[in-house]
């Protein structure tokens, strides 16, 4: 099918061998997702100055273009041809790949996130442990930048960064297991399926307590306010990227948006349904056969962004509003609280799948 | 040779360098970061036999959560990699001994044998290696789900054994933290508990004073 797709549009198509077609097919696949994403978080950075400026009653940015709309790519231009200036006995190697292994990890987590029916670039089973996986990996970005930078503020930065993300991953990898007992599989895809039926059927109802301990787990593991103490401008300068510059340091950023938006992501999907819509079983099922409105009410990707949204406004939001917790308080908070709201939780949900609780259950 | 082949000498030897550098390196954080190489490379061998939730499973774990504290560890305590080089002559006999022992034991254990890749049961002798050119196993179908088998398979044929797995893991658990547990009275610090439970007459002194002239 894909083939003939092809075969229409480019003439030359078929005559390619069967492997260079699929590695063009998956190439293309990956540049539909990663292009909108890094327009995304380019406007991500401006809208967080924009929201956090009109929460503090200023105007932001809004020198370059209509009302700053090109901030973003004056930024990055800047940032790229600035000069990445090495410490003097940093390690170079891992300095350097430092930004790299916090990039990458952020971008492939994208590979299984299922943006409508069957439209991902991955359909694997174990897509939530993958993206636990991936996402576990970003933590050596952060310890390495701090460790190869040879500076005892970039060193406390990753000390702090390593055991608060270890400290929250568990939380959050916990949160995951009660999103697959009630959902009976790792396949996100199949997760948002298993919320299909209406308002009442995402995994927000019965999984509250994991919800709200996913999304402040997913701000503690992306360090942001108000959590960033890894980053802590107040204590320790900017943490683990003090040293960094230029293009490096726009690495660790685009990371950090990249990873904010996943976080986003995920939380719909998971806990909001996905590309569900919220008014299905609301109004009648012949509204979704009108030609336009229809498709806009019914299921599609649009809803999914319209819900991921909403918690990258939620990120700006806790920024403008919440002052930065105390470290020992954050620690407490991930061991103390959240692991056993989770496991308290999951003892909940096994119970309620013994006895079958409609509707989740049954 | 197929790009398949290609891609798992790739890795096969890539391991293999970074095990050996491991051992080698000078600086410790490197050899922390050779080891989570080492096990990126397994996982990917992993990924090729459709093995995707170990393979998953072992970049989560070790690469995910080991290895950070691992490395964590070894960057706090600043360990000096000469004095623990010394003595390295003294050890090479019993290290060698063992290498060998473990050798045989995976061949023994873990050989094509045991996998169907071959008619007749292969016994230990000089004909051990002769056979050679093992056809690929046949890959499973397009619906296999390797993490769906792998939870049939642990939660109802190996129940048993998973469960006192788990037991023997609690018990390292408990022992590990109560090894480490000791009450410090030296230190200054602060409990929560505590300082929620304050009231305002604990703290709160209202003193009346006269105006003076």
């Amino acid at each position: 099918m894909i083939d003939q797709a092809m075969q229409s549009v480019l003439g030359w198509w078929q005559l390619l061998p069967g492997g260079w077609r699929l590695l063009l097919w998956n190439t293309g696949k990956i540049l539909l997702v990663m292009i909108p994403l890094m327009l995304a978080v380019a406007y991500y950075t401006l809208a967080e100055r924009k929201v956090i400026g009109f929460m503090q009653v200023r105007l932001g940015p809004n020198r370059v273009g209509y009302h700053g709309l090109l901030q973003p790519f004056a930024d990055a231009i800047k940032l790229m041809f600035k000069e990445v200036i090495l410490p003097t006995n940093a390690d170079r190697f891992l300095f350097l790949s430092a930004p790299v292994l916090v990039l990458g990890p952020s971008l492939a987590a994208w590979v299984v996130i299922p943006f409508d029916e069957g439209l991902s670039i991955a359909n694997i089973d174990a897509g939530l442990l993958y993206i636990l996986a991936v996402s576990s990996v970003t933590v050596y970005g952060v310890i390495l930048a701090g460790w190869a930078s040879n500076s005892k503020y970039a060193f406390l930065g990753a000390m702090r960064s390593a055991a608060q993300m270890v400290a929250y991953e568990i939380a959050m990898g916990f949160a995951l297991v009660g999103v697959l007992m009630i959902s009976g599989s790792l396949n996100l895809g199949h997760i948002v399926h298993s919320q299909n039926g209406g308002i009442l059927h995402w995994h927000l109802l019965p999984l509250l307590p994991l919800f709200f301990v996913y999304m402040i787990s997913g701000i503690a593991e992306t360090n942001r306010a108000p959590f960033d103490v890894v980053e802590g401008e107040s204590e320790i300068v900017a943490g683990f990227h003090v040293e960094y510059s230029g293009i490096t340091f726009a690495m660790f950023f685009l990371a950090e948006y990249a990873n904010m938006i996943l976080i986003s992501a995920l939380i719909a999907i998971m806990f909001l349904g996905g590309w569900l819509s919220p008014l299905q079983g609301i109004v009648p099922d012949s509204v979704f056969a009108i030609p336009v409105i229809g498709l806009l009410l019914g299921h599609g990707i649009h809803w999914l962004i319209f819900k991921t949204a909403f918690f990258m406004f939620n990120y700006l939001w806790f920024r403008a509003t919440f002052p930065r917790y105390r470290y020992d308080q954050i620690m407490r908070l991930g061991w103390k609280v959240f692991l056993p709201i989770t496991i308290v939780w999951l003892v909940i949900e096994g119970l309620a799948a013994y006895f079958k609780l409609p509707p989740w259950f049954n | 040779m197929s790009f398949v082949q290609v891609i798992f000498y790739l890795f096969a030897v890539m391991m293999l360098v970074a095990a050996l550098r491991v051992i080698t390196v000078r600086n410790p954080v490197h050899a922390a970061l050779f080891l989570v190489l080492t096990f990126i490379c397994t996982s990917v061998l992993w990924l090729m036999l459709e093995a995707e939730f170990l393979a998953i499973v072992l970049v989560l774990v070790y690469v995910g959560a080991v290895m950070v504290l691992f490395l964590f560890v070894v960057m706090l305590l600043n360990i000096n990699i000469e004095s623990l080089r010394e003595g390295f002559v003294q050890y090479v006999p019993v290290g060698i001994l063992i290498a060998l022992a473990l050798f045989v034991q995976m061949i023994i254990i873990v050989g094509p044998n045991h996998f169907g890749l071959q008619d007749s049961v292969l016994t230990i002798g000089p004909n051990y290696f002769a056979q050679k050119n093992f056809a690929y196993p046949a890959p499973a179908a397009a619906e296999y789900s390797n993490t769906e088998m792998l939870g049939r398979a642990i939660f109802t044929d190996y129940l048993y054994p998973f469960e006192i797995a788990a037991v023997i893991l609690l018990v390292a658990i408990i022992a590990a933290i109560s090894l480490a547990l000791r009450k410090r009275t030296d230190t200054k610090r602060q409990n929560p508990a505590q300082q929620i439970q304050v009231r305002k007459q604990d703290r709160l002194r209202i003193v009346k004073m006269e105006a003076e002239e």
